[in-house]
């Protein structure tokens, strides 16, 4: 356990560790610009987890990609904030971005297979983030390399630190890639649907592993999924995206139980639940397409209280409870 | 109740290796299934990646060649059919596959994917097929004004309608349907799920449902059979079997799927495989419930 310990000392005085803050994020694709992140704004406190919940293209992942500076072109940041620690990432030149990768904010993602080198040994991903941040020699590398795979609960850490991705099953990778990822003890751990490719089984274990590693390095998690019992079972609080901006978002407690903003409502009703046999409760129409979203509100097209005014423009936003607001013309928001 | 399909003691082996070096390895993907198809119910085949649920359901539309066994289609055996006979048969057993994405030809359009099968076993003129397909098309909730367009200009849920469209223009009672929804997005996988029950009541469809999302499962299917390595380890009234699963494989599936409740308690059961007796028979726990404890 002292060993693990080492990597669990960080402490921070203030209670949010990271804030977003009017994140708009904007890909320069012929024939105009699309916005994939519209002001999107959310706090994660120190030891807590947020979970981001949305469809494919939501613009889930553009945010968290947005948040540690990995955007590619097209994609660039087009207005907005990203606090951390008291210090804007979207004002970091490189040099510095680099450091808070790995050291400050870690990341895993979802295909672990295409996120690890594949003839690079399971220790060498481990020692490289180690050695690069300049958290230990050569020498000492494998044996920490050996710690955190102990640490990520992987059997027979000794000798899985010489294997080779391939011959790791999809959990496995997966837990090293967490591994890789607490290697130099971020305060901020980003997940990008980190589970969406494992079976059931493997998946239940893997959220068990990150609620460990939770407390254990006293993280904040960032946790991406389009799965709402993942969010239920691993969340404090959820934000729930739908084309390029935040609805809604609140405690899990609160959203789960009141949902207030009708997309919320219907993501919840159309999971099949106790009601065998039964038609479920679909939400109508299609996702949008980013590239040609209506005027107003996104959701307006496949609304079931859609009125003339979520044709004109988007509500703004609303606190209906302590820590839950939402942006819907049903609950008070404003044009 | 009467069965549609039935497997009998299904097997379908891989081998593996069998060069200069290197001893042969045999994969036992299916291995010694049976199970029954009543005529009008949901039979859904769950299971987890490499169980062996899509290879016995290729192997019952003969896709893959199984390695021994029966499959029995309104009492005759599919697996011995010559290949004209297997292509008759066809047109009442049909398949929809998971990604559609990469089923459907991104070069043909719609029309010409859905009236294939149509040409293939000569069925009326011309006309007759465009009539057709557009009836197909207002079956499964698509606009027959898109008849000419292509798969990409299809979001994820029509294209998986159009697999459907496909897969019913030769009026088929049987459907074997493979993760027909895992690759959609939430809000759409109601709307497909709708669909397929819609369907099933209006054309008295048999379905073999093969899933791995047990909440689906539930929700859709009459019985269910848990598959492990291979083998059926449990099979039952789905009510019954979530109620009340004996086998461990099946207690530990069932703890394993989030709930989306956030009070609701975790209890997770995790699998001890010394629990697993390898090859045991499936006995019968209770009534219509059987389990290989």
């Amino acid at each position: 356990m002292s060993s693990l310990r080492r990597y669990a000392d960080s402490g921070t005085v203030s209670d949010t560790l990271l804030s977003v803050d009017g994140l708009t994020t904007v890909f320069d694709v012929a024939p105009r610009p699309v916005v994939a992140v519209n002001d999107v704004s959310f706090e994660i406190r120190k030891g807590e987890t947020l979970g981001l919940v949305g469809e494919s293209g939501s613009g889930k992942s553009v945010t968290a990609f947005s948040i540690i500076g990995l955007l590619q072109s097209p994609g660039r940041i087009a207005g907005g904030r990203v606090l951390f620690q008291g210090r804007d990432l979207t004002q970091l030149p490189e040099p510095e971005m680099r450091k808070v990768r790995g050291a400050g904010i870690g990341f895993v993602f979802q295909e672990p297979m295409a996120a690890l080198n594949p003839v690079m040994r399971v220790g060498a991903h481990i020692a490289e983030a180690l050695i690069v941040h300049g958290l230990a020699s050569r020498a000492e590398a494998r044996e920490r390399a050996i710690d955190l795979l102990r640490a990520v609960k992987i059997t027979d850490p000794g000798k899985r630190v010489d294997d080779y991705p391939h011959q790791l099953s999809g959990g496995m990778r997966q837990r090293v890639m967490m591994a890789v990822a607490l290697a130099c003890k971020p305060q901020l751990l980003i997940a990008d649907e980190p589970t969406t490719a494992l079976d059931v089984t493997v998946q239940a274990q893997v959220l068990d592993l990150l609620r460990d590693m939770k407390a254990q390095f006293e993280l904040s998690l960032l946790l991406i999924t389009h799965d709402l019992g993942v969010i239920a079972e691993t969340a404090d609080r959820v934000a729930v995206m739908y084309a390029g901006r935040i609805v809604e978002q609140g405690t899990v407690r609160q959203v789960f139980r009141e949902p207030a903003h009708p997309y919320t409502r219907g993501l919840l009703a159309s999971i099949p639940g106790d009601t065998a046999g039964s038609r479920l409760r679909a939400i109508d129409g299609t996702v949008p397409n980013m590239a040609s979203l209506p005027a107003g509100c996104s959701f307006a097209p496949r609304c079931a209280h859609r009125m003339a005014v979520c044709e004109t423009s988007f509500p703004s936003q609303t606190v209906v409870a302590h820590d839950h607001s939402v942006r819907c013309y049903l609950n008070g928001g404003q044009p | 109740m009467t069965p549609l399909v039935e497997v009998r003691h299904l097997v379908k082996h891989f081998e593996r290796g069998g060069g200069l070096f290197r001893a042969r390895t045999v994969v036992k993907a299916v291995d010694d299934v049976s199970f029954v198809v009543n005529e009008g119910e949901t039979f859904a085949l769950v299971g987890e990646s490499g169980s062996g649920k899509s290879t016995t359901g290729r192997c019952m539309l003969r896709l893959v060649a199984p390695t021994s066994g029966e499959v029995l289609f309104r009492g005759r055996d599919v697996l011995a059919y010559s290949s004209a006979e297997m292509r008759a048969a066809r047109r009442d057993m049909q398949m929809v596959f998971q990604d559609p994405y990469s089923s459907l030809n991104p070069r043909m359009r719609a029309f010409t994917i859905v009236e294939e099968p149509l040409v293939i076993h000569a069925i009326g003129s011309k006309a007759d097929r465009r009539a057709r397909v557009a009836d197909l098309f207002t079956l499964v909730g698509l606009d027959p004004g898109h008849l000419d367009r292509y798969p990409h200009e299809f979001s994820g849920g029509q294209r998986q309608r159009i697999g459907l469209a496909r897969a019913l223009a030769l009026n088929p009672s049987f459907i074997i349907a493979d993760e027909p929804v895992s690759a959609l997005d939430v809000s759409i996988q109601a709307q497909v799920i709708n669909l397929l029950m819609d369907l099933q009541e209006q054309l008295k469809l048999t379905y073999l449902f093969i899933a791995h999302d047990l909440r689906l499962v539930r929700h859709i299917s009459t019985r269910v059979a848990v598959m492990y390595l291979g083998r059926i380890v449990e099979m039952g009234n789905t009510a019954e079997i979530f109620a009340n699963a004996q086998h461990p494989y099946t207690k530990a599936l069932l703890s394993a799927v989030p709930a989306t409740d956030p009070d609701a308690p975790r209890a997770r059961i995790e699998l001890d495989p010394a629990l697993v007796a390898p090859g045991a028979p499936l006995r019968q726990v209770s009534e219509g419930h059987f389990a290989a404890v």
